[in-house]
């Protein structure tokens, strides 16, 4: 198979994985006890009989489910056109992504720390197998895995603001408000402080146990042996022949952690009152705003489909051995 | 009989030797005892409200004025929440945990068994599930059960939920373990003297991968039970049957960290470390036992370049 082909089935499988994600978002709406009207114009809007009876019709809601609302609301989607939310009586799409920046910004600096850390960790830990270091961080990487994200930030959130003073949440002072972007810098660093160390020490291990394995596997192979018999030193054989084929598998699981990154978003924007979309999807869950939810949903699935196909397509470009798959 | 026993006593064997293992072990037991013994273990109930000399509730009292482990926001004594918080904790991490087990290995084992077009079915319908995040989908299933009001309790709707989300790495797991079982030779034999297929995958298969799929089950609990007290603190799980999770949803709700009640958000943290820990030590032996993978690499032990003197 060319590699045009293997991106062309990436293609289909996500689209296809998009529908799937579409139809189950939808089903589950029409569940839903009471009026889909509502969910178009917002729960507490007083209007006519009328008005509604025409609201109905123009949204296609008097013709039946499947196949016609169905499209409807697919062709709907693929405009952007994701609903008004009950609570804030605001397009979806608005209020995402009005908060989508501030979630980047976030698991970008968390991610960024835990696979620098992570994999460096990882690596010393797999060449130094049944030492204290890997043992060490084997250890630390499992009681991380048992960790309860949001647990992990409470106590960081009551330790860090009693002993170091740092803030408890929001991602800038109220004071702050309104002033130039330089000057209010080091304040929302400051607040990301916590959140971020938060994200970092839960996905670290996680990144340290794939790397060590991965590293493992590789130091197992026969030209690994090769190379030590040619009489190069342990970093040159790590540095010219480990690394690069160790990191391939990282590269994939990356992408596939991208969904629970965004369970981590929800944990930890909740606990640390950060103003992203994991504290809007746990905001419009305790309203039970459904159109809000369900946006929401749809955005953070299509991130990870997205995220998943790239990392697929980059992997033929990274693995000299899958030229032709 | 003694077959079995000879083969647990070469398990005993193996596992003894290896610490991580009894510490897990030790840890999942500790939990289970409490979990089974939690009446015996608090003079109190969990709704019982702890009242001082002068009757009124004993509000967020430390453990110096309450002890062992202070009260809540409510005056419910901390201990007790703690103890039958395991009971609901373990109960959704297991029930849920056994079902995705049982979604998982049925699909892979379909999978991998049969091959072909079943195969490529069952693996592209695992891959869109694991893309799919699934704590939101978890979240929004149980959001819409409970605003459809149908009357199915609390802890259901988080059993069921739970049971049929997280099986998808077990179904990866047990196909590629079907895959290379159903190519020894005993296969072969059995389907030449007319074995059908139903009775080649119990008879055959399963009984090799059913270690494997033991190991699997603890790490699925595991995750089980991290997911439940995740839900829990984001307020969905039972507040009249508070797990381990509930206590530091309300922990954090009402305020424990600006009081700095430690006492009520660090034990339940603990908790829940101390029992995903015990599982994921255990389930990571067990597999190791039961699927050995390499014993060393080229670069272990030596740092000196060229050949050590191991050889």
């Amino acid at each position: 198979m060319s590699r045009r082909d293997y991106i062309f089935r990436k293609a289909v499988f996500a689209l296809v994985t998009l529908l799937i994600v579409f139809t189950i978002n939808f089903l589950l709406f029409r569940i839903l006890p009471g009026d889909p009207v509502r969910s178009v114009i917002g729960r507490n809007v007083r209007i006519s009989r009328e008005v509604q009876q025409a609201l109905r019709e123009q949204f296609g809601l008097d013709k039946p489910i499947i196949p016609d609302q169905y499209l409807n609301t697919l062709g709907q989607y693929a405009q952007g056109n994701l609903g008004v939310s009950w609570s804030l009586r605001r397009p979806v799409g608005e209020v995402l992504m009005a908060k989508l920046g501030n979630t980047l910004l976030l698991v970008v600096l968390g991610q960024f720390f835990s696979i620098i850390l992570g994999v460096t960790l990882g690596l010393l830990a797999g060449w130094k197998r049944k030492t204290k270091i890997d043992v060490s961080a084997l250890t630390f990487s499992l009681i991380m895995w048992a960790v309860p994200t949001f647990w992990l930030g409470i106590m960081l959130l009551a330790l860090g603001s009693s002993w170091l003073g740092l803030p408890t949440g929001g991602m800038v002072d109220p004071k702050n408000i309104g002033k130039p972007f330089l000057e209010v810098l080091p304040d929302v660093a400051r607040h990301l402080v916590l959140p971020t160390l938060t994200f970092t020490l839960i996905y670290m291990g996680e990144y340290m146990l794939i790397m060590r394995s991965s590293i493992l596997e590789v130091l197992s192979e026969d030209y690994i042996l090769t190379a030590k018999a040619k009489g190069m030193s342990h970093w040159q054989i790590l540095r010219k022949h480990a690394l690069k084929n160790a990191m391939l598998p990282i590269v994939t699981l990356i992408a596939l952690n991208l969904g629970f990154t965004v369970s981590g978003a929800i944990y930890i924007e909740t606990v640390f009152s950060y103003d992203g979309l994991g504290k809007l999807f746990q905001d419009a869950l305790a309203k039970q705003d459904f159109p809000l939810l369900q946006g929401a949903f749809m955005l953070l699935a299509i991130a990870v489909i997205v995220a998943n196909m790239a990392a697929d397509i980059l992997y033929t470009y990274l693995d000299p051995r899958v030229k032709q798959v | 009989m003694s077959n079995f026993r000879r083969s647990f006593s070469n398990f005993w064997k193996v596992f003894r030797r290896s610490r991580m293992g009894l510490v897990g072990a030790f840890l999942l037991i500790t939990v289970l005892l409490v979990a089974t013994f939690a009446p015996l273990l608090t003079p109190y109930t969990p709704t019982q409200i702890i009242r001082g000399p002068n009757n009124r509730p004993l509000i967020y009292a430390p453990p110096s004025v309450h002890p062992p482990l202070g009260t809540d926001d409510a005056g419910h004594d901390v201990w007790t929440l703690l103890a039958y918080g395991a009971r609901v904790s373990l109960l959704v991490g297991f029930i849920a945990g056994f079902i995705s087990v049982f979604i998982g290995s049925t699909l892979g084992t379909l999978a991998g068994f049969y091959g072909g077009k079943t195969d490529t079915l069952l693996m592209r319908t695992t891959d869109v599930f694991l893309v799919i995040p699934d704590l939101p989908l978890t979240i929004i299933l149980i959001a819409v059960i409970r605003q459809a009001n149908v009357g199915i309790p609390t802890l259901v709707v988080l059993i069921a939920v739970i049971g049929l989300l997280y099986w998808t790495t077990t179904a990866r797991l047990i196909r590629s373990q079907v895959l290379t079982v159903k190519e020894r030779q005993f296969v072969a034999r059995a389907r030449a003297i007319g074995a059908g297929n139903g009775h080649i995958m119990r008879k055959h298969i399963l009984p090799l991968v059913l270690p494997l799929m033991t190991a699997n089950t603890v790490l699925v609990i595991s995750t089980a039970i991290l997911v439940e007290s995740g839900l829990a603190f984001l307020g969905l799980g039972d507040p009249s049957q508070p797990s381990w999770g509930t206590m530091l949803h309300f922990a954090f709700e009402r305020n424990a960290i600006s009081v700095g009640a430690w006492w009520f958000y660090l034990p339940p943290g603990l908790a829940i470390v101390w029992t995903v820990l015990g599982c994921v030590l255990l389930g990571n032996v067990l597999e190791e036992i039961f699927n050995p993978r390499l014993k060393s690499h080229h670069l272990e032990g030596d740092t000196n370049v060229v050949a050590s003197s191991r050889h």
